[in-house]
């Protein structure tokens, strides 16, 4: 490596020596980044049980889950999951899997992680604030998860909350009382974590860079994450007020979702002058945005990946990619309304919603393209993570399609509320990180911890959960052209009666890729302490972080300021003695 | 693993999408006027993104399979990414704009046109678990709706107060939707406590009923029988037990029901 053209430099911040500002209220963006991570494992964990609960419900309406009933008396009564249990399961699911799971990992995880390394800085522009974050963001985890042990239990309102089921209070039912106030709570702890958090990454991404890293040597994931950091500095400012009204609605007797006249359990409410579409506008103008907060890291780091077992670069440079994600964030803020079709807002605006919404069909299109017409030539190498980015492409294929469905007021008439937005969802925004952040973890993990992680389990984890998430999602199509609703704690109309050995079959499959799911955690846990030492750059990959040690010191390149030099992704270059040109060399070598 | 990739992906790619062409799990046959203009924005839409999605999967797989492993020369996409992009816009905004024109009429039918003016009036109401549906009677108007009136426990579901309004004495509230085969149906959607939501899916409707809000829908349905009217949008523990009928009559047998309403 010639990148030492600087005298080593003390970082300006003095290393930490005591256990708790080490490991606990910890400065360094990398131990805060493995506590993003190490947060989303835990609340994957729970999410995923959750989901099991509520899918054996689907599957067997009458069947008893022994022992859950120790866990919640009230909601599973000998462990009989109640229709109001279900819809707890159901809200927490979601809550915790969008908020906790797929915007930590990508996003928070391991853009705290590697966005500064990837820069060369030492550490993120403003490190209390970083670890500030992280703890607001604990702290709502906490509160959210106390809302399983109030009395009346976690809300039934979903992960959207919608107004007036989240407004009202008690009286709308079980769940709605402290859980629901919890809920909201966490929520905006949660809006101002991530507040914080997207403010450090712009401003790192901005002044932080060493010499040499100009905006367009920056890496794909770097600038994923720096374009999500925009994304969700609106979408949380937006969210956070909305969290607070709700908070004021129930609490202090305004009426900012609660219209006049409303009747609850023959009570009339002492409200006026509120809205119950105010709480959409709110929610989804955050919503939307969200989707993007989740994905668009994910993208990032599979461009990112891919490149180094591809041995090239990907097709058009990075720029047309990052042209992708600039115009997919920009016209995720004008789309919010396509989630309200049949809300009862003026039919005219539906036009003007789903324009804009299949017109973001056009940026993903074409990074789709750019994948495919990447890979065409390419020496594919086969990892994990280059499994899991390639299958990271077909899902978020599988799961785009559908958009053009959902997008069209016409269709969403007849599949709004059916299991084929759940399908359209999962497989776009859920599978589609999840398989981001499995590729960022098998490619990073020996980055990150020092360690190589087992190849072998990698890839039989891969082949499970790829087969897996297609057993378990393409089914919710067929659901839902068949008309069936979702959040329904079991089927009883007649129509929906002959389709529950299709739920039956999905559950089967979800606990089979869930049990798979045990692989990758023992396979974590082993390598975290006896796996096999990993090298500085064991995939023979050219960013900056592969130009330190594994894991990295304190200051990330040992008092050393690179000096960068290169592309991000010059693999494969003609004249070079190696097939990949790292950013700090300074061989002069003709450019493709 | 290049070939496995390859060959497990055919293989869920063709599965996937068997049971669209079988029609194994399909939408019931509508029933309404406006119904066949969505189903054939269904059909347009399924062929178009089917295209995008088998090709598109098929050629990730071919692409794996042919560049995997082996220490061939890199090659590079002939033209660059120019033509990709230019292809890819094109593509897709033929689509969307064939898509948003002939589906944008579809659902202008439905939910922007007005309502025939000789259009049956009737009132639903939703409630935590329940709905209800108002004829407005022999005259023709509905009774004003109050809402310190509504109570289950008295069975005023909507807060009529016949002592005081004289429209409301003969207003019919009755716990499922009978309707005239091929009569124009204007409904007005209410709710008193969460939003629901009217789904029919023969009717390929959807609306929600918010509170607050009084939501006009209109259709003519075209086949006699009994529909389900289920509740879409989650609105407490009950949920899913939310649903009533939507009978559909010929005019006669419509006429001999109204007038045993009007008679208890």
């Amino acid at each position: 490596m010639s990148d030492a053209s600087a005298q080593p430099e003390v970082h300006h911040l003095a290393p930490p020596t005591g256990f708790i500002r080490k490991h606990v209220f910890s400065l360094d963006h990398k131990v805060i980044g493995l506590q993003y991570y190490g947060l989303a494992l835990a609340a994957v964990f729970i999410g995923m049980v959750l989901s099991w609960l509520f899918r054996i419900h689907l599957g067997w309406a009458t069947a008893a889950i022994p022992g859950l009933q120790l866990f919640s008396p009230n909601g599973a009564p000998g462990g009989l999951i109640t229709p109001e249990y279900y819809l707890s399961l159901l809200t927490m699911h979601g809550t915790i899997m969008v908020f906790f799971v797929l915007t930590n990992a990508p996003f928070a995880g391991f853009g705290n992680y590697f966005l500064p390394i990837q820069i060369g800085a030492e550490d993120m522009a403003f490190p209390r604030f970083n670890m500030m974050s992280f703890w607001t963001t604990f702290a709502a985890f906490l509160v959210m998860m106390a809302a399983f042990f109030v009395h009346d239990g976690p809300p039934i309102s979903g992960w959207t909350a919608y107004a007036t089921l989240s407004s009202i209070g008690k009286d709308a039912g079980p769940g709605e009382a402290m859980g629901q106030n919890l809920w909201a709570v966490s929520i905006a702890l949660f809006c101002i974590g991530q507040l914080l958090g997207s403010l450090n990454f712009i401003a790192t991404t901005l002044d932080l860079r060493t010499k040499g890293m100009t905006l367009s040597r920056m890496p794909i994931s770097t600038w994923a994450w720096f374009i999500t950091a925009c994304i969700g500095l609106l979408a949380f400012a937006d969210l956070l007020p909305a969290c607070i009204l709700l908070i004021l609605d129930r609490t202090a007797g305004t009426s900012f979702f609660n219209p006049a006249g409303m009747v609850v359990s023959d009570n009339l409410q002492p409200h006026s002058g509120g809205s119950p579409l105010l709480w959409q506008h709110l929610f989804w103008f955050f919503g939307h945005p969200e989707v993007y907060i989740a994905i668009i890291p994910a993208f990032g780091i599979v461009a990112h990946i891919l490149p180094t077992f591809m041995r090239k670069p990907l097709l058009g440079g990075m720029r047309v990619l990052i042209g992708c994600l600039i115009a997919a964030g920009f016209l995720s803020y004008m789309v919010w309304g396509h989630h309200m079709f049949v809300s009862g807002m003026n039919p005219y605006s539906a036009i003007l919603f789903s324009v804009p919404t299949l017109i973001i069909t056009i940026p993903f299109t074409v990074s789709t393209l750019i994948f495919l017409g990447s890979i065409y030539g390419a020496n594919l190498r086969f990892t994990s993570a280059s499994l899991f980015s390639l299958g990271f492409i077909s899902v978020f294929i599988s799961g785009g399609i559908s958009g053009f469905f959902l997008a069209q007021p016409s269709l969403d008439t007849y599949l709004h509320a059916t299991y084929f937005v759940v399908a359209h969802f999962h497989f776009v925004m859920a599978v589609a990180a999840i398989f981001g952040i499995f590729a960022g973890t098998y490619f990073w993990m020996p980055k990150m911890i020092g360690r190589m992680m087992n190849e072998g389990l990698g890839k039989l984890h891969f082949w499970l959960t790829f087969i897996g998430v297609y057993c378990i999602f393409m089914p919710m199509h067929y659901l839902g052209l068949a008309g069936n609703v979702r959040r329904y704690s079991a089927f009883t109309d007649n129509y929906l009666i002959p389709l529950i050995p299709v739920h039956k079959f999905i559950t089967i499959a979800a606990l089979l890729t869930g049990a798979a799911q045990f692989i990758f955690f023992y396979n974590l846990i082993h390598t975290r302490w006896w796996g096999v030492q990993a090298p500085d750059n064991p995939w023979d990959a050219t960013t900056l972080e592969w130009s330190t040690t594994s894991p990295p010191p304190f200051d990330n390149f040992g008092g050393r300021h690179l000096v960068v030099r290169q592309d991000p992704y010059e693999y494969s270059v003609e004249g070079a003695a190696t097939d990949f040109i790292m950013q700090t060399a300074t061989d002069t070598i003709a450019k493709h | 693993m290049g070939k496995v990739f390859c060959v497990a992906l055919v293989i869920i790619t063709l599965v996937s999408v068997y049971p669209i062409f079988a029609h194994t799990w399909w939408p019931p046959p509508t029933i309404s006027t406006t119904g066949p203009n969505v189903d054939h924005q269904m059909d347009e839409t399924l062929i178009g993104t089917g295209v995008l999605f088998i090709s598109s999967q098929l050629i990730l797989a071919g692409f794996v399979w042919a560049y995997s492993g082996a220490k061939k020369k890199i090659k590079f996409w002939p033209g660059g990414a120019t033509p990709v992009v230019a292809f890819g816009i094109i593509i897709v905004g033929i689509e969307i704009l064939s898509l948003t024109f002939v589906g944008s009429k579809a659902w202008a039918a439905m939910y922007m046109a007005p309502p025939d003016e000789h259009a049956l009036h009737i009132d639903a109401q939703a409630e935590q678990f329940a709905f209800f549906f108002r004829y407005p009677g022999p005259d023709g108007v509905f009774g004003p709706i109050h809402p310190d009136k509504i109570s289950d426990g008295n069975g005023n579901y909507f807060g009529l107060d016949p002592e005081h309004d004289v429209a409301a004495r003969d207003d019919i509230v009755v716990g499922s939707l009978a309707i005239p085969v091929n009569t124009p149906i204007l409904l007005t959607l209410h709710s008193k406590d969460m939003i629901h939501n009217f789904y029919v899916p023969e009717l390929r409707l959807q609306q929600d009923m918010v509170p607050g809000l009084d939501i006009p829908m209109h259709f003519t349905a075209t086949t006699i029988g009994k529909y389900e009217i289920v509740c879409t949008q989650l609105c407490g523990l009950g949920h899913y037990s939310m649903r009533a009928f939507m009978e559909v009559m010929s005019q006669p047998d419509y006429d001999t029901w109204l007038k045993q309403q009007s008679g208890d």
